[in-house]
This record gives structure tokens, C-alpha cells and sequence, in this order.
């Protein structure tokens, strides 16, 4: 199975002169301008920046749910017109089929591509089998804790060995110690599979510890402010996040977007606001300490 | 998979006892276990008996105080003609006539009140089209369809299914429309990266999406299907249970009436619990 999923010289993402804008009653509203971010066949990609700044919106579009308002987005060279099985997405709200059990979540892409239902019940049980969710395969989601439901998602996606996989904050609503399991899970999976990643997140260490490379994005109109590659050797460990070269990138990164925090909260709040923000933040440095 | 995925695999099941447990442990385990449904089960049946004892000493000392139990029959006179009834081929043929309208009239509603609503529900055009119709048509009580149904149909047994139809028809086209509008969108974005199209999209999302809506419009719609076809039966029948009860006053055969009534309960009752059964079965991730 992993064979066949495995695809190392496909999965090139490339977004070029992207920009997104909706109407309001106001006029355009710009979402998104001037970015350009790419995914080399196989790499493992994040998007980080303050909430708002239209990550989000990006990584929609490359999964074909919205278009640009400028700009193009191309897998392999092949325009996205719309969303497809070449793309596999795991959303943060888990968005398993309530109605379906473990297994005919994960049978689903395989079951619109039409592949026989003995044959795609033996795919869907060797791929909960490497996700260690072979006992849970005749559950509903309701029953499953919020690890096991984004393990079952992100197997879903990969069931029809998508080209990318596409994650848009999937452990944003885990507890801190699910999340770390699940990062090396999703690691371990990536690793096997060589399909090329794209993440987003609004937490610095997730982004650091999984990527090849890292975009920040700037406040609304949000647009790439910089690009850092994450030089870390694989695999990687949790220890590492206590190393120093980790924790350069982890100062170099928050500085960045703590800069275009405060430059998007700054037209909402008062400066009596901004000094109560400031406590906030030295607080959050203080982990840099640690 | 390496470590990490056992970590977060399954809890290790509790190990069994080492011998199996005796009837008394299983016993009283299971007791404490059903315990609160057993408690609301007592209670219900002294609630019920309680009902009899009252309505017995009220009608046996002809109470008059505001209302007057001096024609109301006693639990044992209606007993009695049950007994009766059970026997005889009319009574019957009132049940069953009542039954088969209810079945043919809220199968039909079911039949054109789910696929409207859930088309209504995916295609705009198509509910800016009919709903305004529906709304305006939606207050109006069945019964006051009657005289219009009589005119309608050319027997009055059609027009009696009709209203059964019209009463249940809209409860169940607005509830399945509130389903489709209840559809988590993120679902459907994730069957659509998973390859699905239009038609598969229907079927495997906003449908089981909508069943629980659907299931309480049908719910309703029985519930109104029954009061419809009471009031029509009452008005222009011949026969059926409606019919019954309303002829059973206009001989003056009190215990009948009575006996029509709980007939109905009963028989409304039960169709409701056939629906609530239906739904668990068509919807088995849902909880009991």
C-alpha cells in the first residue's frame, strides 16, 4: 500500500502573484496580496502568522475551494480549478462523517473513485492498521477521543494517495500532550509516504519541529514576510526543542510575528490596551527562558 | 509504526476476573446499573394506576364540581365495551380503515415531503420557488381543508386521506429543509477533497446529515397526521375511529366514546414508536 501511495517526484505546489480579495458593502476587502509560496515535491511546509492574516484563505485555495482573486495556483504544473482527491485536506474541526464508522471514513475517497468494497475494506484496514486504529474500525467518531478522530483524518486523506496533503490547524484543538503524539505521528506518516506537506498553524514550536521551511505571514492583507528554512537534522526528537539552534529559530520566528500582532491588533486597541498586551507578551517570552 | 502510536493507541482493556461472576453478583449489578429506569418504570405504572383510581371514584360518585362526571362513563363500563368491541367485526373495520388512511396518506407525505425539502434544501432556485407557496399554504389547519377537500375529491374517502396528507405533509418538508440547512459545510468541503461529486455529495452527506431533522419532521407529522384525520373523519367519514367516537355520542353510547378515544391514544401512540424504531435503525450512530 505505502509503495503505491508513495509518490517522491510529485506534489509541487506553487503559488505565483496570489492575491484574494471579497466584496463588502464597503468595497473589496483584501484577504490576501502579493504571495508567492512553493512546496517542493516531498518537503514539508508551514504557514505561520497572527490569527487573521489569511493562512487560512491561502491553503483554501490551493485546495481548490477558493479562487484567486489575481494570481494562480498550480500542482505539478496543473492549475487548480477546484477541489480533488489529488489534494488531501484534514481540517481542525475533524470533520469525520458522524454517520460512518472508523473504516467507511477512511473507505470514502476510495469508494468515489470506485474501487470495489472488498477491495477498499482491505485498504482502509492496512492503513488504520499503521495508524494503530485497527481496533477502532467499526466505532463511530463520536466515540473516539480528539487524537484518535484527527489520526482517522489524516488517514482519511491519505487513503487515495493524494499528490499533497493539506493541514489547516489540525491540532489546534488538542491538549498539549495529544498534540506532541500527533506531530510525530503525522512526521512518521510524512516521512513514509514522501508526499509533500502544507501546514498551517499559529503555533511556532509545531511549525518548527515538522517543517522543512517556514513562511510568516504578515498581518491582514496578509502576504509572505519571511521565509526560513528549519535546517534541523531528521528524525527529529523531542529533546531538540530544547536545543539552542531550536530555540534561535523559535526567538527569530515569535519576534517576527509578534511585530505583526501588534501591528494587527494596534488599530483596535487603546494604548492603555497595548500596555495590558505587553504583560501578555513578556509572559509568553518568559517560555523562551524555560 | 514506531512507539509514538502505541502510546496513543488503545487504553489496555481491564482484565477479566479470574472466575466468572454468580447469578447474584450479575443480578445485582445489573439492578444497579438499570436501576433509574427501573425506578421511572415503577412510578410510571403507579402513576397510571393512580389515573384509574381517580377516574373511577369521580365517575362512581358522579362528581359535579364545575365539571360534570354524571354521563362520563367509569373505567369498568368502558372495559366492558372493549370487550365487547374487540369482537366485533365493525369496530375493527373502523381501526383498520382509520389505519390504512394514516398509512396512505403520511407515506405519501413522506414520500413528496422529504425529497422536496431536501431539494428545496441543495437547489436555490427551486426553494425560491415553492417555499413562498408553502408558506402561505403551512398556517392553515387541515381541518379547515375539509370543505375544499370535499370538492376536490371525488370520494370522501380521498378527501379524508388528502387532509391526512396536508397535515403531516408540512411538518416534514420544514423539518427536512432545517436539516439541509443544518449541514456542517466543513463536511461537505471534505467529502469534496476526497473526490466526491454533486449526485455523491447528496447522497453521502447532506442526506445522513438531514436524517435526524427528517426523523423529527416524520415524528410531527404522524402526530398531526392523527389530529387531521380525527377531525376529518369526525366531519365527513363513514367510517373509522374519528367516526366511531363521534357516532358513539350521537347514540348516546357513552362508554363508547371513551373507548374511541384511548382507541386513538393507543393507536397514535404506537405509530409513533414504529417511527422512533425506524429511526434507530436507519441511524445507528446515533445514540439511543
Amino acid at each position: 500500500m505505502s509503495e503505491r501511495l508513495a509518490s517522491p517526484s510529485k506534489g509541487h505546489i506553487e503559488v505565483r502573484n496570489f492575491s484574494l480579495s471579497y466584496d463588502s458593502i464597503e468595497g473589496p476587502v483584501q484577504a490576501v496580496t502579493d504571495t508567492q509560496i512553493h512546496v517542493k515535491p516531498g518537503e514539508f511546509v508551514s504557514i505561520v502568522g497572527p490569527s487573521g492574516c489569511g493562512k487560512s484563505t491561502l491553503l483554501n485555495a490551493v485546495a481548490g475551494f477558493l479562487k484567486p482573486t489575481t494570481g494562480i495556483v498550480t500542482v505539478d504544473g496543473d492549475r487548480v480549478g477546484g477541489p480533488s482527491a489529488e489534494r488531501g485536506m484534514v481540517f481542525q474541526q475533524y470533520s469525520l462523517f458522524p454517520w460512518k464508522t472508523v473504516r467507511e471514513n477512511v473507505e470514502f475517497g476510495l469508494k468515489m473513485r470506485g474501487m470495489p468494497r472488498s477491495q477498499r475494506e482491505r485498504a482502509a484496514r492496512t492503513l488504520l492498521g499503521l495508524a494503530g486504529l485497527e481496533a477502532f474500525e467499526k466505532h463511530y467518531p463520536e466515540k473516539l477521543s480528539g487524537g484518535m478522530k484527527q489520526r482517522v483524518g489524516i488517514v482519511r486523506a491519505l487513503a487515495t494517495g493524494p499528490k499533497v496533503l493539506l493541514l489547516d490547524e489540525p491540532f489546534g484543538a488538542l491538549d498539549a500532550q495529544t498534540r506532541v503524539i500527533m506531530q510525530q505521528i503525522l512526521t512518521n506518516m510524512w516521512q513514509r509516504l514522501k508526499i509533500s506537506v502544507l501546514f498551517v498553524t499559529h503555533d511556532i514550536d509545531e511549525a518548527i519541529f515538522l517543517s522543512d521551511r517556514v513562511y510568516c505571514m504578515t498581518a491582514r492583507p496578509g502576504s509572505i514576510k519571511a521565509e526560513i528554512p528549519i535546517p534541523l537534522e531528521r528524525p527529529r526528537q523531542q529533546s531538540m526543542m530544547m536545543s539552542s539552534e531550536f530555540l534561535a529559530l523559535r526567538r527569530g520566528l515569535m519576534s517576527l510575528i509578534r511585530e505583526e500582532s501588534l501591528k494587527a491588533m494596534g488599530g483596535e486597541i487603546s494604548d492603555m490596551g497595548m500596555q495590558g498586551l505587553n504583560i501578555e507578551l513578556q509572559g509568553h517570552s518568559l517560555a523562551d527562558v524555560i | 509504526m514506531p512507539a509514538a502510536i502505541a502510546e496513543a493507541g488503545p487504553v489496555p482493556a481491564v482484565t477479566p476476573p479470574a472466575t466468572p461472576p454468580s447469578f447474584g453478583t450479575l443480578a445485582l449489578r445489573w439492578y444497579r446499573l438499570n436501576q433509574d429506569r427501573l425506578r421511572a418504570t415503577a412510578i410510571g405504572i403507579i402513576s397510571l394506576l393512580a389515573f384509574l383510581l381517580v377516574w373511577h371514584l369521580l365517575t362512581t360518585y358522579r362528581v359535579v364540581f364545575f365539571v360534570r362526571f354524571t354521563n362520563v362513563p367509569s373505567p369498568l363500563a368502558v372495559y366492558a365495551s372493549f370487550t365487547k368491541a374487540i369482537h366485533d367485526p365493525k369496530f375493527l373495520l373502523h381501526i383498520v380503515l382509520s389505519c390504512r388512511r394514516i398509512f396512505i396518506g403520511f407515506s405519501l407525505a413522506a414520500i413528496v415531503g422529504v425529497p422536496l425539502g431536501l431539494i428545496m434544501g441543495r437547489f436555490k432556485l427551486v426553494h425560491e420557488i415553492i417555499f413562498p407557496v408553502a408558506e402561505v399554504l403551512r398556517p392553515i389547519p387541515a381541518i379547515a381543508w375539509v370543505p375544499m377537500a370535499i370538492m376536490l375529491w371525488p370520494t370522501n374517502e380521498q378527501s379524508i386521506v388528502f387532509i391526512t396528507f396536508l397535515g403531516s405533509f408540512f411538518p416534514i418538508l420544514v423539518n427536512t429543509l432545517h436539516g439541509m440547512s443544518l449541514v456542517d459545510p466543513v463536511l461537505v468541503r471534505a467529502a469534496q477533497c476526497l473526490g466526491a461529486r454533486e449526485r455523491s455529495i447528496f447522497r453521502e452527506v447532506y442526506f445522513p446529515a438531514s436524517l435526524p431533522h427528517i426523523f423529527t419532521g416524520l415524528t410531527v407529522g404522524m402526530g398531526v397526521a392523527w389530529v387531521s384525520l380525527i377531525a376529518a373523519e369526525m366531519i365527513s367519514g363513514q367510517y373509522g375511529i374519528g367516526y366511531f367516537t363521534w357516532e358513539a355520542y350521537s347514540l348516546v353510547q357513552y362508554p363508547d366514546i371513551a373507548l374511541g378515544m384511548i382507541a386513538i391514544g393507543v393507536l397514535g401512540l404506537g405509530s409513533s414508536v414504529l417511527i422512533r424504531g425506524a429511526g434507530h435503525l436507519v441511524m445507528p450512530w446515533r445514540p439511543t
